[in-house]
């Protein structure tokens, strides 16, 4: 096991280490070069072959309830899309509120041993379970969202949603009148910290003057202390309110104290009303379609996806700007297209550490692990800002864009 | 006309096991008209519930597995209600537990090379039960010493270490060679709890053992020993107790020495039997369920055992529908809920039965 560890550990520092160096080397202005797959250089991995009229099993773990209305509920959605979109080919099923950890070990190898032939774990504290069950089932597909370890039958997806996250922080800076916008998030992992910063980002290049302030829950998916912390949040003045959780009940605790909110996972206009301004949203099915589609024909490989196909922003309210609506627009163009980026210096910490230097962007090992906070978040990061991070790119911070 | 509850002068072993017997049914009637209305089959329902939580070695395997913490937490608690020390706090113990359990696999090795490997197992065996047992005693001798309610200290203390168990692996104890996730390193195999039998019963390791181990000690020092006889005598009839001579204070702080070390303990193969290392999602109530076991088993040792086996069987067994007829998690919930309803709703009338009262009469 420890020898599996290191080669996991190994695989995904070179996977990293190729897609940091692909990276540098493409001419600026190409598209795609946010993202796309990187086969993984190993071995082929496990060929399905179904007999005549079977059918393909595939299997969703769940961290929540499908009724969060947000992150599990996106994936569900992904699942009916692909049920309808392969019909009698695909089997489809999902297992709801499984525990990170351990206790999802067993869920996962039971998918495995009921002869599923590609399952999908939809939580980072799935990753080492589905690593761990993976060498155990080697002619069965798993990938697993949100981590960052492969081996030959384990693919890791996940989107930059970053880029959605950064333009919702637009919207949310030129709303704010009190200055104050709170955040709900779950845990301080990387990609909680990683979508806090975009968002700040996004926030003062419209509103130097705004400042955000994070409050942790410990839970991905706890309806009331996802409230609770709105309320907190509301109380001591913000007037939006962003979140990084499963449910909607940040943006309910806002529109009941009739403050403006930013939704997150699934268009939560639809659930909550109009003083949700926008959603970054997922739409894991483009990916997951694919994904079945390639078992299918037995080409799929392990991949370390990370792209921006998958992510976006929800329909705009009717309460934002249209100027606002065409400078988010502008943006985000640019940084589809290659030629801009989110996290390009120069960006100081909220300590007052120069991070990324001017003519420099963050790399994608750097966003995967990153632990400080950009300025403008108010609170204490889990660790300490460092000087001189980020390489020398061509891109141009997306903020100047509009300028 | 009222009904009233009136204490039976006996309690008899016949009707207890009718009592439950019909509390069971009365369970899975109940769910079988949920399980209607939801548009599934019950009997379908309930044979895959049995299948997939015993239906074949994995799935066994799978059962026993969860029962182990149940156990150890079982036993814990029960020994100290025995006496009449509310230890609600068999959650916290069992975090101090994987606390110490994890000190020592983190830093043990490093620190000291020079150790035969095989040792470390042992080691975190007792340091598990001394961090349990430690745990146990602030709420024991606050009890002893000063009278302080232990239901409300014991409840409070498990908080206090399981936030403690996230701060180390959110901050100082987080893996440097995990991206900044959460999470400590992985233990070294060394200090892995080997299987019992890793052909029969895959992934049943030796916490299993332990925890029969326990029961029959516990079974026998409570019930053949002296100071067993104190401690029963001391939670059914303290008056008695004391004119006997019998200390309370030494009596409490001891029965906190051994729950708490039970409940350690069942940190201690929780973390070195499953998960390797220190995580989210290590805590998953054990301690609490413990309180349950404690309670339907009526302190029993013996009890225990087969509560938490059976507890394990719901548990697995209502994941299973999940996957095995499509239902939605909550009606697994549901169904085990009942079941506590009627169980322990049940167990009412063992030692109270339902008298009706005319008005007007008084009681004889």
């Amino acid at each position: 096991m420890r020898r599996l560890y290191i080669l996991c550990t190994l695989t995904v520092l070179i996977t990293l280490l190729l897609a940091a160096c692909g990276g540098s080397n493409t001419p600026a202005g190409t598209p795609g070069a946010d993202g796309g797959s990187t086969p993984a250089p190993s071995s082929e991995g496990p060929k399905i072959t179904l007999a005549e009229g079977e059918k393909l099993k595939v299997a969703f773990v769940y961290v929540a309830p499908i009724g969060d209305l947000g992150w599990t509920w996106a994936h569900d959605q992904a699942r009916i899309a692909i049920q309808e979109e392969f019909g009698d080919r695909v089997e489809a099923t999902y297992v709801e509120n499984v525990p990170e950890g351990p206790e999802s070990a067993r869920v996962i190898r039971d998918f495995a041993q009921k002869g599923y032939h590609l399952i999908f774990t939809t939580s980072f504290g799935y990753m080492d379970p589905t690593v761990e069950v993976a060498t155990e089932f080697p002619n069965t597909w798993f990938v697993h969202i949100s981590g960052y370890k492969t081996a030959p039958n384990v693919s890791t997806v996940f989107g930059r949603m970053e880029i959605p996250r950064y333009l919702s922080g637009i919207v949310a800076g030129s709303a704010t009148e009190s200055n104050i916008i709170g955040y709900v998030a779950a845990f301080d992992i990387p990609e909680v910290v990683r979508g806090i910063n975009a968002f700040t980002l996004g926030v003062r290049s419209v509103n130097p003057e705004a400042e955000v302030r994070v409050v942790y829950t410990s839970t991905w998916f706890g309806p009331p202390q996802e409230r609770e912390a709105a309320q907190a949040l509301l109380d001591q003045g913000a007037d939006v309110i962003a979140q990084h959780q499963d449910t909607t009940e940040p943006q309910k605790a806002a529109a009941e104290a009739e403050a403006l909110s930013i939704g997150y996972d699934s268009d939560m206009s639809g659930f909550v009303g109009d003083t949700v301004l926008t959603s970054p949203v997922w739409d894991w099915g483009v990916k997951y379609k694919e994904i079945v589609q390639q078992v299918l024909d037995g080409t799929y490989r392990s991949e370390s996806y990370y792209g921006a196909e998958i992510v976006g922003l929800a329909p705009f309210s009717p309460q934002v700007d249209a100027r606002i609506v065409s400078i988010v627009e502008e943006q985000d163009a640019a940084i589809r297209a290659g030629t801009a980026d989110v996290f390009c210096g120069p960006i100081n910490s909220n300590t007052g550490v120069l991070v990324v230097a001017e003519g420099k962007c963050l790399t994608d090992a750097e966003l995967l692990s990153m632990d400080w906070y950009v300025e403008g978040v108010v609170g204490e990061a889990p660790a300490e800002a460092k000087e001189g991070m980020g390489e020398e790119s061509s891109k141009v911070p997306a903020r100047t864009i509009s300028e | 006309m009222r009904l009233i509850l009136e204490k039976r002068l006996d309690i008899d072993p016949r009707r207890t096991l009718a009592i439950r017997a019909l509390a069971l049914v009365l369970a899975l009637v109940a769910g079988a008209i949920l399980l209607l209305s939801v548009g599934v089959n019950p009997f379908a329902t309930y044979w895959a519930m049995l299948v997939g939580a015993l239906g074949d070695k994995s799935a066994l395997g799978q059962t026993l597995l969860k029962a182990i913490p149940l156990m150890l937490t079982g036993l814990a608690v029960s020994v100290a209600f025995r006496m009449r020390f509310w230890n609600i706090g068999a959650e916290g113990q069992f975090a101090m537990g994987v606390f110490a359990t994890s000190l020592v696999a983190l830093f043990g090795p490093p620190a000291l090379p020079w150790l035969p490997q095989a040792l470390w197992l042992p080691l975190m065996m007792m340091a598990s039960i001394v961090a349990g047992a430690l745990w146990g005693l602030i709420p024991a001798a606050l009890k002893a010493y000063r009278d302080v309610n232990e239901i409300i200290i014991t409840l409070m203390l498990n908080y206090i270490a399981i936030g403690w168990l996230e701060y180390l692996f959110y901050g100082p104890w987080k893996n440097p060679e995990g991206f900044g996730f959460p999470g400590s390193a992985p233990f070294p195999p060394y200090t892995w709890l080997p299987m019992v039998a890793p052909d029969q019963l895959p992934r049943v390791h030796w916490g299993l053992i332990f925890a029969l181990l326990a029961t029959l000690i516990l079974w026998f020092v409570m019930s053949r020993t002296r100071w067993g006889y104190e401690i029963r005598l001391l939670g059914e009839n303290p008056n008695a107790a004391r004119y006997a001579g019998i200390s309370i204070v030494r009596n409490t702080l001891l029965i906190m020495v051994v729950s708490g070390g039970l409940a350690g303990l069942a940190g201690m193969v929780e973390i070195a039997g499953i998960a390797h290392r220190l995580q989210q999602g290590i805590m998953l109530g054990y301690g609490f369920t413990g309180i349950i076991v404690a309670w339907l088993a009526r302190l029993n040792p013996w009890g225990v055992i087969g509560v938490a086996f059976a507890l394990a069987v719901l548990l697995v067994g209502g994941n299973q529908i999940q996957i095995s007829m499509g239902l939605p998690a909550a009606v697994a919930l549901v169904l085990q809920g009942l079941l506590f309803f009627f169980v322990l709703g049940g167990d009412v009338f063992t030692q109270y039965r339902l008298r009706v009262v005319e008005e007007g009469k008084e009681l004889a």
